[in-house]
């Protein structure tokens, strides 16, 4: 019975399963999310994967160029990974924040670029309407890019969540969620919902402040925590 | 924000409402709808057992049932109770007698500390003329730090930090000499983010309480946190003995079940609610108040509250003598948006007012922010001639002021026109008659509707 109900809840989990797609050159990775939900952090752990494991060449874009100091948490970052970063003022047009990493990135034959945004809650039309605007300077710089655009949320969110992965995947086409803050109690199960309803898969788990705190999505052993007593 | 807990409650109620006599099966219907709205806006699935219960053993008792209106009573009830569930009166910050006050503030990574932190400072400086101060002990995030000082300068706050290499609990006892030394009235103390079951983090936490002994210990919640809220304030109830709750993120479309349920399960306070980006966008958590505009009755108090503090009273008289003799202009009009626009987001005051919740089509009009950047625009491209005199705006001056405004010249047509219907409704309403509905919807800039003919 249990474990018939873990193949089930995996199953839903699991819905529409890709890997993260890094085949162009370079390849463009959107991060969008809720304010807090831990964006800058992910995109940290993701270039370190990224360049510390696969070798690969990292620019990061420091596209929150609203909320304090966030350029700074997000050099802290690049500095760790050993990728580049690209960054402009603070109350810079996020876009060509975005735009300039793109060229940046082109010109120097890098691997990944991974573009930061400013935290936003999804019922702010104008900030919405500002993220789309960012996607749509980047397929202009290369078009097809950004060729994944991650949706981070945060797993202590209730049945909020699920409007929030809609309006975002609605503005900027959202490719996977990033299930962070996994260490705590909270088991995320809003994942299942956004998986189900609105076929957007979860690509990876945070669980944790430190590098290497990222890992794969593995459905059944999400499936497994979430029926797991306390 | 409360949305479509409200949407539910207000049907609910709606359908109680409108029967004269109330059975015990029809109050178990409303129970289980408003058991089901509660469960769907993430409150804890203990605590709605228990309001429910409470809730229903009131509608049942013999002042309800014997009432020439049992509905009525009901929505009282439900009133009453939600209110006395996230609260009940304001409960107020503690201040110290001598020396500076000090205000801890906790809670998880991304909840909004460091963002509640600056706000808490700016409100008390605004509102109690304090000089505050904050200490920057987050020495684990990248930049907390950086943040922290920036967001602190905003708001003309001092921020003790000794960088990243100190122990946060050594930065705290440190600042709070400084404050002492310095005579400052308040020390608000910043840390890093932690989960609650972080042994070492949350060890760290009671050892910076036992340190400085504040006076007032804040969790900082996140208004989307699920049902995990419950366990995660039971947790920094013991490690930080907090005594009040900051709601962050209440801005959002989050049902707030977070909010309802950490008062019911540890008994402390919302004291304040942040609801926007800005800076300002920080204040006084009402739970009477919250109740009435969950239930769609409005908060009528926090929109006068709020007009009050920034509507300058010499305009308003001007502005009334103006529309009487029907002289109000584009500039007038200009001087208008900007005021209601102090305000804060134009959702957040429609959703203040009694009934706006029950009208879907403003909440679906969706309240553009940009549009009214762009009117704005617009009448600043004018010349104060044109603007006195719209009357003149042809050819090349539209195409002038399109131009400098980036916007169409049938933009600028469309402004004229709502201009104009809105001084005829003026005139109207200044001459005593009501305006009409078409006319109501011209001004709102809705298609007008065809006149439905009475019979």
């Amino acid at each position: 019975m249990q474990a018939r109900l873990i193949e089930l809840l995996a199953e839903v989990a699991g819905t529409a399963r890709a890997p993260i797609d890094l085949s162009n050159e370079p390849a463009v990775l959107l991060m969008v999310g809720v304010n807090g939900t831990g964006k800058t952090t992910t995109i940290g752990k993701i270039a370190w994967h990224l360049s510390k494991e696969f070798g690969l060449s990292v620019v990061l874009a420091a596209g929150d160029t609203y909320r304090a100091a966030a350029a700074e948490q997000l050099a802290e970052w690049a500095d760790r990974a050993g990728a580049e970063l690209v960054r402009s003022e603070e109350g810079a047009d996020p876009g060509a924040v975005a735009f300039d990493a793109v060229e940046a990135a082109r010109a120097r034959g890098a691997d990944v670029v991974i573009i930061d945004t400013a935290g936003r809650l999804h019922t702010q039309d104008n900030l919405m309407e500002e993220l789309a605007k960012v996607r749509r300077v980047i397929g202009k710089q290369l078009p097809g890019a950004p060729h994944e655009t991650l949706l981070s949320i945060d797993a202590t969110t209730g049945q909020n969540g699920l409007r929030q992965a809609k309006v975002f995947a609605e503005a900027v086409a959202v490719d996977g969620v990033v299930l962070t803050k996994l260490d705590g109690t909270a088991k995320g199960g809003i994942v299942l919902a956004i998986a189900d309803e609105l076929q957007i898969p979860v690509k990876l788990i945070g669980t944790g402040e430190t590098l290497e705190d990222l890992r794969p999505f593995d459905p059944t052993d999400f499936a497994n925590a979430l029926l797991a007593e306390g | 924000m409360f949305d479509q807990l409200s949407d539910r409650l207000q049907a609910t109620l709606s359908d109680v409402r409108s029967r004269g006599k109330l059975s015990e099966s029809d109050v178990d219907a409303a129970m289980r709808e408003i058991r089901l709205a509660l469960l769907e806006a993430d409150v804890n699935f203990k605590v709605v057992k228990s309001f429910t219960k409470t809730l229903k053993e009131r509608c049942l008792g013999a002042d309800v049932m014997g009432s020439l209106d049992p509905g009525q009573q009901v929505v009282k009830i439900v009133n009453e109770e939600l209110t006395g569930l996230m609260g009940g009166v304001g409960s107020e910050l503690a201040f110290a007698n001598s020396g500076p006050t000090v205000i801890l503030m906790a809670g998880l990574q991304g909840s909004g500390k460091t963002t509640a932190c600056a706000k808490l400072a700016r409100y008390l400086r605004e509102n109690g003329k304090k000089d505050v101060a904050l200490a920057a002990c987050d020495v684990y995030r990248p930049a907390a730090v950086d943040q922290l000082v920036t967001v602190g300068g905003r708001v003309g706050a001092h921020v003790y930090e000794k960088g990243t290499d100190a122990d946060p609990v050594e930065i705290a006892g440190w600042a709070l000499d400084q404050a002492k030394a310095e005579r400052r009235d308040v020390l608000i103390v910043d840390t890093a983010g932690r989960l609650h079951i972080d042994t070492d983090l949350m060890e760290e936490l009671t050892k910076i309480r036992k340190r400085i002994q504040p006076h007032d210990v804040l969790l900082v919640v996140d208004a989307m946190t699920g049902q995990d809220a419950v366990g995660v304030a039971e947790s920094f109830a013991e490690a930080a003995e907090f005594d009040g709750v900051v709601m962050s993120k209440l801005d959002g479309d989050a049902r707030g079940g977070a909010a309802l349920s950490v008062k019911a399960v540890t008994g402390k306070p919302i004291l304040f609610a942040s609801t926007g980006e800005k800076l300002e966008a920080f204040d006084r958590f009402h739970p009477d108040r919250m109740a009435s505009r969950i239930l769609g009755m409005g908060d009528v108090l926090s929109l006068i509250e709020k007009a009050e503090q920034q509507i300058d009273e010499k305009q308003a008289l001007d502005l009334e003598q103006k529309l009487r003799k029907n002289q109000f202009t584009l500039e007038d009009m200009l001087q208008q948006m900007r005021q209601v626009r102090k305000m804060g987001p134009l959702s957040g005051i429609l959703g203040m007012l009694p009934g706006m919740g029950a009208m879907k089509q403003l909440k679906n009009a969706d309240v553009d922010e940009g549009q009214l950047d762009r009117v704005e625009a617009i009448i600043l491209s004018m010349t104060p001639e044109e603007r006195a005199n719209p009357g003149i705006i042809k050819g090349s001056r539209r195409k002038r002021i399109a131009n400098g405004s980036g916007v169409r010249p049938q933009n600028v047509n469309q402004l004229i026109k709502q201009f104009d219907q809105m001084r005829k409704l003026m005139r109207h309403v200044a001459s005593g008659k009501t305006p009409d509905q078409q006319q109501l919807a011209a001004m709102m800039g809705g298609a007008p509707r065809p006149k439905v003919r009475r019979r």
